[in-house]
């Protein structure tokens, strides 16, 4: 284990077994794909008749509503992709695989971090094909727009992820991590600008407002949102980045095994 | 304390004072053992007397709280990198994937020690064929039974070469024929490599009258030295399964000290 060649090795190694694992569990993969395609194809034409998009940043023309939508779907495959590498973890934590990764010669930090990137890749191939999808359905952002959307999608990817990281260090058993999705997931979605944008949401409640314009999960919608329409959502980029040193922080204290909540979990 | 500092190599293994606490329960008190290389050192203790604890500070799962622990002579608190390198580990539960092939998990644990695909199918493929299982390399993990998997996560285990290995009750759950072959397994590869195996069971027939044997009991080491030697000073009958019982009955929790 020497030089920068054996850091890439277990980088890679990580992200492989995940892409590997990823592969196998096929019906993963159709849920991943089938959950915002349901969205797009039913929800979305359903609400269309009733709501248009004006011309706002980052749309400089009127935009229909499975436009608008599009961006959050992503945001929303990555959401439950960070969720479920996570579930992924504390389901490896009690079978011992997670022993494996943790006495790793490698710091921690760095055993975490590559886990992150290879579960924000297995989310990027993902996102790819429902974008593929969606182009075929009428969606087409401006070409460059999925060039420019892959650095969004990585960083909301790693920011969703690293939520889901230190989620994954604090749950005890497998069977308390549905009463998590559910406190989670639900809540992080529709609370967002996923769905509708935030002067919508204005119009109709101004608690939920507030909610939804400081739920990180809405700047992972518009950064990607802006970028795959050629702009930047300043704003957005300092939650998202800002977010994924909290979170990503957060967990490697709480895997340390001398500060974090591993200390504390008991006999081991 | 004997069996520690001895000799001109470092141990393999050494733990020094170390205790434990979970709140204000004691999980470990004043633990000093060491194993030496090309032995097969076995911790021996009843369900509950703190092997898994002990396990897992080894293996730094917890920091230590008191005391010292070095691998090869290095600190696993203060150079856990180069300490944790020299270290195998089988753990008491399953930890290979059941969904990928033996090759696959073999390269994966390479890669978390920084080693390369190629080298680690190739020092796979020989490992596997000192067990019996170099036929099995390309089949799913989840198809092979429980001895076979238990001796691939010894395999898997000694991927890096490392100088220290450690077992947890690696032979839970399997039939006798298994345990037997997986304990002289690694009785032949501390022999044969001069590699350091600690065995935590609890278990008695798995033990050798000649493996030095440190007996815990609630958290402290109330007996060590050779299987023999034990079973001489505290097994009424002569056997070790009597001194083992003498010693866990009698609760003496406080008396330590060489067989």
């Amino acid at each position: 284990m020497t030089g920068w060649n054996a850091w890439a090795i277990c980088a890679w190694g990580v992200a492989w077994r995940e892409m590997l694992r990823f592969f196998q569990q096929k019906e993963r993969f159709f849920a991943a794909l089938v959950r915002p395609l349901v969205w797009l194809i039913i929800f979305a034409a359903g609400i269309r008749a009733v709501l248009g998009i004006p011309p706002q940043p980052p749309y400089q023309t009127y935009m229909t509503y499975d436009d608008y939508v599009v961006p959050g779907l992503c945001a929303m495959i990555q959401l439950f992709n960070g969720m479920q590498s996570s579930l992924s973890m504390v389901y490896d934590r009690e079978t011992g695989a997670m022993r494996t990764l943790l006495v790793s010669p490698f710091p921690r930090w760095y055993v975490l971090t590559c886990k992150l990137f290879a579960s924000v890749t297995v989310s990027l191939v993902q996102v790819y094909t429902f974008l593929l999808i969606a182009y075929f359905w009428g969606i087409e952002p401006p070409a460059w727009g999925y060039l420019t959307a892959l650095p969004a999608l990585i960083l909301s990817g790693l920011l969703l992820g690293a939520i889901g990281l230190l989620l994954s260090s604090a749950i005890k058993q497998l069977e308390n991590f549905a009463g998590v999705m559910n406190f989670v997931i639900f809540p992080m979605f529709f609370a967002s600008t996923a769905l509708f944008p935030l002067w919508r949401i204005r119009e109709g409640s101004l608690e939920v407002y507030y909610i939804a314009a400081f739920n990180p999960f809405t700047h992972c919608v518009e950064l990607i949102r802006f970028a795959l329409y050629l702009d930047v959502s300043w704003l957005s980029l300092g939650v998202v980045v800002g977010g994924i040193a909290v979170f990503l922080g957060a967990a490697v204290v709480a895997y340390n095994p001398s500060r974090g909540l591993m200390a504390r979990r008991g006999r081991g | 304390m004997p069996g520690v500092l001895d000799g001109a190599a470092p141990p393999a293994l050494s733990v020094a004072g170390v205790a434990h606490h979970y709140g204000r329960t004691v999980a470990l008190d004043d633990v000093t053992l060491a194993v030496r290389p090309g032995t097969f050192t076995v911790l021996l203790g009843v369900n509950g007397a703190g092997k898994t604890t002990l396990f897992s500070l080894i293996t730094r799962l917890f920091a230590t709280q008191q005391g010292a622990i070095s691998i090869c002579g290095a600190s696993l608190s203060e150079t856990p990198s180069q300490a944790l390198r020299s270290l195998g580990v089988v753990f008491q539960s399953r930890a290979l994937d059941a969904n990928l092939t033996v090759a696959q998990n073999m390269i994966y644990q390479g890669a978390l020690y920084g080693i390369g695909r190629r080298t680690s199918l190739a020092r796979g493929l020989a490992l596997l064929d000192q067990i019996g299982l170099a036929d099995r390399i390309d089949h799913k993990v989840g198809r092979l039974s429980g001895g076979q998997q238990r001796r691939v996560e010894i395999a898997r285990a000694l991927l890096h070469e490392p100088r220290l290995i450690l077992c947890d009750e690696a032979t839970v759950g399997l039939d006798v024929k298994s345990r037997t072959d997986i304990v002289a397994t690694l009785h032949r590869l501390a022999a044969e490599t001069g590699i350091g195996v600690l065995w935590t069971t609890h278990l008695i027939d798995e033990i050798e009258p000649d493996d030095p044997v440190y007996l815990l009991h609630k958290g402290r080491v109330c007996a060590h030295g050779s299987a023999a030697e034990i079973a001489q000073a505290h097994g009424a009958g002569g056997s070790l399964s009597d001194a083992f019982l003498a010693l866990t009955r009698a609760d003496q929790a406080g008396a330590t000290g060489a067989a």
